[in-house]
Formats: C-alpha cells, sequence, structure tokens
C-alpha cells in the first residue's frame, strides 16, 4: 500500500482532534494543555509538508520551519507564566484556574 | 434715562448684593442697597413732579424682547401719571423700608440676602408699574410674586415661614393662571398686548361674543373679569386672602412693603390701568364691588379678634383693598388710585411701628401680653396713633381738616353712595359696607392700640422692663411715613380726586366713570384737548350726572349730610366701643370671648377658610399629587423610563458577565464551535457566499 496525501491528512486531523480534546476535557494540569496546543501545531505542521511535497512548493516547508519556531517560543513562554503562576498560587490545577471570571 | 436709573438701580443693587455678598460683606450689601433705592425715590420725586404736574408723560422704549408673528412684546417704561404715582409709592416706601431694617434685621446672620430680596422684590414692582404692555406687567407681576415668596420664606429654618411662603405662591398662582389668560384672551381679541392698542380697541370690540367654558359671553366682560382673577389673587380678595395673614411669617419690614403698601395693591394697580377694559364691562364691574365690598367686610370682622398685632394689621390691609376694589368696581378709579396712595402711608407706618413694638418687646407679637408700653415707647407711641388715626380716616366732614385715610377713604364711600344715587348696581350696598367696615376699622384700630400702649403691662415683668424705645434707624422712616400719614390726604386729595383731577390724571385712567363715548379717554397719553371737552361735557349735562358729583364731591354740595357724616359716626362709634371694651372694662372682651360660642371662634378662626379649603381643596389636591408623584412618576414615568432601562442593562450584564467562567477550557471549547462554525459556513455557503 503506497502511503499518500490523504493518509498524512488523516493522520495530522487525528492529531488536531487529539489535540482540540486534549485542552478541553482535560481538568487536570495546565501542562497538558501546553503539550495539546503543541500537538495541534504539529498536525498543522504535517499538513504543511504533505502538501509541500505533493504541489512542489516549498513555500509549505518553509512555513512548517516557521511554526516550530513560534510553537517553540510559544512553549517557553506557556512554561514560564506557569511556573510564575505556580509560586504565587501554589496550583496549577486547570478547575482553579478562574482568575478572569466575570 | 433718569427713568432707567429709576428702575434698574434695584435691580442692580440686588444683583451686587445678591450675589457678590463674599465682597460686599453684610455692611457693603446694606450700603449699596441703601443708597441705590435713596437715589431711586429722589429721582422718582422728580419724575412725579414732571410728569403729573408738568406734564411730561412718555414711553422710554429699552429693547425688543420678542416677536414671534404678530406677538410681539417690547420692553419699555411708560411714563404717565398713574405710573408716576406708583413710582413715588413704591420707591419711598421701599427706600425707608430698606433703612428701617438696618435697626430691625441688625442681628439677622444672612443680612445681605435680605436686602438683596428687598431690592430685586422693588425692581419687579417697578417693572410691573411702569410696564407698557401685558406681556411686561406679567413679568413684573411673577417677579414681585418670586421675591414675595423668598421674603416671606426667609427665615427659611421656621417650618411656619415655609409653609407660609408656599401657600402665598400657590394661592397666587390661582389668581395668575386667571391673570395669564386675561392676557391670552386679550390678544386673541385685540391681536395686540400693548396697552395702547388694546385700550383704543376696547370700543370696536364691545359687541364681540365668546366661548367661553360652553357659555356665550361678552368679549371685554370675560377680559375683564379674567384679569380680575389675577387682581384677586394678588390683592388677597376674598376666596384668594387666606395666604396674607400667613404671610406675616416673615420679617416686619418685608409685610411692611410688600404685604402693605406695594405688591398687594398691584392688584387695584391692574384694574386702574384696565380702567378701559373695566369701565366697558359692567357686570365685572359689578362683580369686583361685591367682591371688594365682601372683602371689606368680612377682613374687618376677623380682624376685630386677632391677638396677633401683626396679624390684625394684615388683616386691616386686607380690608382696605376691599375698599379701594369697591371703588374701582364703581368707576372710581381714581379715588381708587388716591386710596392705594394714602393707604400706602399709613399702613407702612402701622407695621414699621409694630414691628418697632415687637423689637421692643424682644419678639413678641402677641397683645395680650402687651399692655402699658406707651411710656416706654412714646415715639413709637405717638407713631402709631398717627398711622391709627389716618387709617380710621379722622377728620372734620366739610373741613380740610384730617388725616390722610380720612380724606381718601370718605371719598369711596361718598362715592359709592353717589354710585347708588345714580342707579349703579351695588353702590349702595358697597356705601353701607364701607360704612360698617369703617367702624369695625375703627374698632380693631383702637384694640390695637389699647391692647399694646395702654392699660396694665399682661406680659412678664422682665420684657417690660426691658423695653425701650427703638434705634434711630427705625425711627427716622416712621418720622417720614407719618409725615405722610398725616399730610397726603389734605396735600393730594385736589389733584387726585378733586376738582384738578381731569389735569393731573391726564387720561392715564379713567377717571370719570360715566364719561360718554366720544369722551373717554382711550390711551395714556391722551391729547391735552380732551380733557377741556370732558368737563364741559359735564357741566352741560343734566346736573344729577353723578361723574359731576364725584368731581365736585370733595365739597359736599351734593351729597346729603348725614352721609356725609356716616363714615365719622362710624368712626367714632368704633373708637367708644374700643374704649368701653378695653379701658373703661379691661377684661371684659376676654370674657365675653370665653363665654361667645359661636361667632368669636367663628372670627377667631377666620371663618373657617382655612379648615374649610384645607378640606375642599388642600387635602384632595395633595392626595392627587401624592397619587401622580409615587404612581405617576415614580411607577410610571422613572419606573419605564430611567429606571428601566437601567435595570435591564444591568441585568443583561449580569447574564453577559456569566459567559466569562474563567476557565480555559470554556473558552477554548467556544472557540472550537466557533471555528466549526464557521469552517461549516465556508463550506456550505462557499467563500464570497455565492
Amino acid at each position: 500500500m503506497e502511503i499518500g496525501l490523504a493518509h498524512y491528512m488523516a493522520v495530522a486531523a487525528i492529531i488536531f482532534t487529539i489535540g482540540i480534546f486534549g485542552i478541553f476535557v482535560n481538568r487536570k494540569n495546565v501542562v497538558i494543555i501546553l503539550m495539546s496546543v503543541e500537538l495541534i501545531l504539529l498536525s498543522v505542521n504535517i499538513n504543511f509538508v504533505a502538501f509541500s511535497y505533493y504541489l512542489n512548493d516549498l513555500a509549505g516547508q518553509v512555513f512548517a520551519l516557521f511554526i516550530l519556531t513560534v510553537a517553540a517560543a510559544e512553549a517557553a513562554v506557556g512554561l514560564a507564566i506557569l511556573v510564575v503562576y505556580f509560586r504565587n498560587r501554589g496550583d496549577i490545577s486547570v478547575d482553579h484556574i478562574n482568575l478572569m471570571k466575570g | 434715562m433718569m427713568y432707567l436709573a429709576i428702575v434698574f438701580l434695584p435691580l442692580l443693587a440686588a444683583a451686587v448684593a445678591g450675589l457678590l455678598p463674599k465682597i460686599t460683606g453684610h455692611l457693603g450689601a446694606q450700603i449699596i442697597t441703601t443708597s441705590m433705592l435713596v437715589v431711586s425715590a429722589v429721582l422718582s420725586l422728580y419724575a412725579f413732579y414732571d410728569v403729573a404736574y408738568l406734564g411730561h408723560e412718555q414711553t422710554v422704549d429699552i429693547a425688543r424682547w420678542f416677536s414671534i408673528g404678530a406677538f410681539e412684546a417690547s420692553w419699555s417704561l411708560r411714563i404717565d401719571t398713574l405710573t408716576a404715582v406708583m413710582l413715588v409709592v413704591v420707591t419711598f416706601v421701599s427706600c425707608l423700608v430698606h433703612i428701617y431694617s438696618w435697626g430691625y434685621m441688625a442681628d439677622d446672620p444672612h443680612k445681605s440676602r435680605f436686602f438683596a430680596y428687598l431690592s430685586l422684590f422693588t425692581f419687579a414692582m417697578l417693572m410691573l408699574v411702569t410696564a407698557d404692555n401685558f406681556m411686561q406687567i406679567f413679568f413684573g407681576w411673577e417677579g414681585v410674586g418670586l421675591s414675595s415668596y423668598l421674603l416671606i420664606g426667609f427665615w427659611y429654618k421656621k417650618p411656619a415661614a415655609n409653609a407660609a411662603a408656599i401657600k402665598a405662591f400657590v394661592t397666587n398662582r390661582i389668581g395668575d393662571f386667571g391673570f395669564a389668560l386675561g392676557i391670552m384672551a386679550v390678544f386673541v381679541i385685540f391681536g395686540s398686548l400693548s396697552f395702547d392698542t388694546v385700550f383704543a380697541g376696547v370700543e370696536g370690540k364691545s359687541d364681540l361674543m365668546f366661548q367661553f367654558l360652553g357659555l356665550q359671553v361678552g368679549a371685554i366682560e370675560l377680559v375683564a373679569f379674567l384679569l380680575f382673577i389675577g387682581a384677586m389673587g394678588k390683592s388677597a380678595q376674598f376666596f384668594l386672602h387666606v395666604w396674607l395673614p400667613d404671610a406675616m411669617e416673615g420679617p416686619t419690614p418685608v409685610s411692611a412693603l410688600i404685604h402693605a403698601a406695594t405688591m398687594v395693591t398691584a392688584g387695584v394697580f391692574l384694574v386702574v390701568r384696565c380702567a378701559p377694559i373695566f369701565d366697558a364691562a359692567p357686570f365685572t364691574s359689578g362683580f369686583i364691588t361685591i367682591i371688594g365690598a365682601l372683602t371689606a367686610f368680612f377682613a374687618a370682622t376677623i380682624g376685630l379678634v386677632q391677638n396677633d398685632i401683626k396679624r390684625v394689621i394684615a388683616y386691616s390691609t386686607c380690608s382696605q383693598l376691599g375698599y379701594m376694589f369697591f371703588a374701582a368696581g364703581l368707576g372710581m378709579y381714581n379715588v381708587a388710585m388716591f386710596h392705594l396712595f394714602t393707604h400706602a402711608f399709613f399702613k407702612a407706618l402701622l407695621f414699621l411701628g409694630a414691628g418697632s413694638v415687637i423689637v421692643g418687646m424682644h419678639h413678641e407679637q402677641d397683645m395680650r401680653k402687651m399692655g402699658g408700653l406707651w411710656k416706654k415707647m412714646p415715639l413709637t407711641w405717638v407713631f402709631m396713633l398717627a398711622g391709627t388715626l389716618a387709617l380710621t380716616g379722622f377728620g372734620i366732614p366739610g373741613t380740610s381738616f384730617g388725616f390722610s385715610g380720612f380724606f381718601s377713604k370718605d371719598a369711596i364711600i361718598e362715592g359709592a353712595w353717589m354710585a347708588g344715587d345714580a342707579g349703579k348696581s351695588f353702590g349702595y350696598l358697597a356705601f353701607w359696607v364701607g360704612v360698617i367696615a369703617a367702624l369695625m376699622t375703627s374698632f380693631y384700630s383702637w384694640r390695637v392700640i389699647f391692647m399694646t400702649f395702654h392699660g396694665k403691662p399682661n406680659g412678664d415683668d422682665h420684657t417690660f422692663a426691658h423695653a425701650k424705645e427703638s434705634p434711630f434707624s427705625m425711627m427716622l422712616p416712621l418720622t417720614m411715613l407719618a409725615a405722610g400719614a398725616i399730610f397726603a390726604g389734605v396735600v393730594f386729595k385736589s389733584d387726585f380726586v378733586g376738582s384738578k383731577s381731569a389735569d393731573f390724571w391726564r387720561g392715564s385712567t379713567v377717571v370719570e366713570g360715566h364719561a360718554s363715548a366720544e369722551t373717554k379717554p382711550h390711551g395714556p397719553i391722551e391729547t391735552t384737548a380732551h380733557v377741556p371737552a370732558k368737563t364741559d361735557a359735564h357741566a352741560s349735562d343734566e346736573t344729577k350726572h353723578e361723574a359731576v358729583k364725584k368731581a365736585d364731591k370733595s365739597d359736599g354740595h351734593h351729597v346729603p349730610t348725614w352721609v356725609l357724616w356716616s363714615p365719622f359716626v362710624a368712626m367714632s362709634l368704633g373708637f367708644v366701643f374700643a374704649w368701653w371694651l378695653y379701658i373703661r372694662h379691661a377684661g371684659l372682651a376676654q370674657k365675653w370671648a370665653e363665654q361667645s360660642r359661636f361667632l368669636h371662634p367663628f372670627l377667631y378662626n377666620k371663618w373657617y377658610f382655612d379648615e374649610l379649603y384645607d378640606f375642599l381643596l388642600v387635602k384632595n389636591i395633595k392626595r392627587f399629587g401624592d397619587w401622580f408623584w409615587k404612581i405617576g412618576d415614580q411607577k410610571m414615568i422613572d419606573g419605564f423610563g430611567p429606571n428601566g432601562f437601567a435595570a435591564m442593562t444591568t441585568a443583561f450584564a449580569r447574564r453577559a458577565a456569566r459567559l466569562q467562567t474563567g476557565f480555559v477550557y470554556h473558552y477554548a471549547f467556544l472557540m472550537l464551535i466557533g471555528l466549526v462554525g464557521f469552517t461549516t459556513w465556508v463550506i456550505v455557503r462557499g467563500v464570497g457566499g455565492h
């Protein structure tokens, strides 16, 4: 069986869905949310690279590199915020983070 | 220029003293207002001489107020004899009251406000008397109403004063409503509010009928009637008199200036000013006669039994205003004006004298606690005697000896008899009421003197021991007013009501009640050519003609002697009664009052008018107002209006705020839903919405 574009897209879709569900089904840890965001970004990357190959267009791969950079930065910032948050409140359970409540 | 100064200097003084009290201070405010008033009074005296004797009537145009289509009103001062007389009365009394207040209000912490109000009142009153059209007279009319309200309620910490101020204002509103309707009717009928145009047009409109309240009434009658309603309110006539006695809650100088000498006579002034209209309205004139006579009688009866010195004088004012009105109702406009003129002097004198007594007795107003004061306050006693003699009309009929009230009041009473003799409706009624009221006037006036100054001291010894004569600033105005009260009658008799009256008034009011149509004066500035024509016409007229007799009545030619002497007899009887009850048998009156079951309580409670109005009107209107306030305003207008919107917004915002749970996964979920929704939209409809 030749692995084609559809397979890549299926994998990407599955990873994306796992990422989405990881965000709002998870009720425990903010770190898991960060990880889920990474998953979503990765799934997008898979799509970019797959299309880039099939369309013979390098722009997609360039974009994938950009996204990786952004994802790294985002993870760094997110974790930094978490560290500070934990220091201040001693808890990073998602259920207790509702300071923005209206 | 001089007239502008007379009218606007008090306004300037009021503005400076009222708006810049921090800069002027109390003393500065007093000096500014009083000096402006002195200037104004001196100029008025000159203006009086200039206009009434030299005949320099004029109209001073200041500015146009507004002009909407045919509806025009201008600011202009109409200076004729009638105005000049009022100018003198208003500025002279006001100036003296200002001076008097230096002494009377010496201890008051709000002096600058008081003097500012006094000057403001003077300005409004001057606007009223110099008005050239109905709009301006209405401006002055409301202005004096406002300042009256402010001054009655001057001691705003006294609940009674506040209540009295509101009562005065609200009662006046009823009259003013009539007045406003009258002005509108004038405009509808004549298409103008200017006095000249209106008075000139009265003749042509005598047949015009008007639909009013489903009745067919003569247009002129209706106008006159509505204007008189306004006059009734301002001049405290029967039915609308209830505010005047209560207005005595204000400081005594205010009572003297506003509620005796000037403002309350505005109604009389209005009737006299609009004499051409009233002259053409016989039914309304009859109504005025009845109301005036009724007031003269009714107020005098109440005055008989009151114990508050100011209230007695207040009812006396009410009663004297009744005299003026029935004189005007019988067509004797100049006589009414004469009484207004003399009354201003002696009533202001009585009030200021009473104020002096009140100060001397440390703000005691109950006459039952006075007595024997003449030794302590001899000057005040003398001045009060002069005022009383003037009020009761002391004088020898047929001679030129008499106090001012003698000439004016007797002229009214004799005129009433002659009007009755000439077949004028209610003339005899007015005559008899006038005589009876004169008796009562004499009684209650002497009662005041006897209870206050004679007999044994009835108050507590401490107060009596410390009673002393008032300061110079209070005595000086009394002296000048006493001079007016004594001499104003004899000096001006022939000008106001006597042989020279036509020359004096020069058409500023209707002097002969029944002047024939072609000689009836129309304008304020009538050509002098009319005057000799008028007198000639009368001389050749039948001798029974009342107008001629009126012109000659000071000589007593056409009046039976008993009519001439009847006011004198009434006055003497009143004096004897008062002497008998309060000096000869002191204490007897008290006993009678206690024994009386019906008459004394009836009179003492002012014919139960307050109770009646309270029962019939005040309570219901209050309930009505309460309903409007609580249901209409608070529940409906506020409920559905501002408060309703506010409540809705709050509720909506609260619901919207609840969306912000603060949980990240809720936001994420919403974002996902949004994304899915948006994607679905794009897939189904296609990008670009085809």
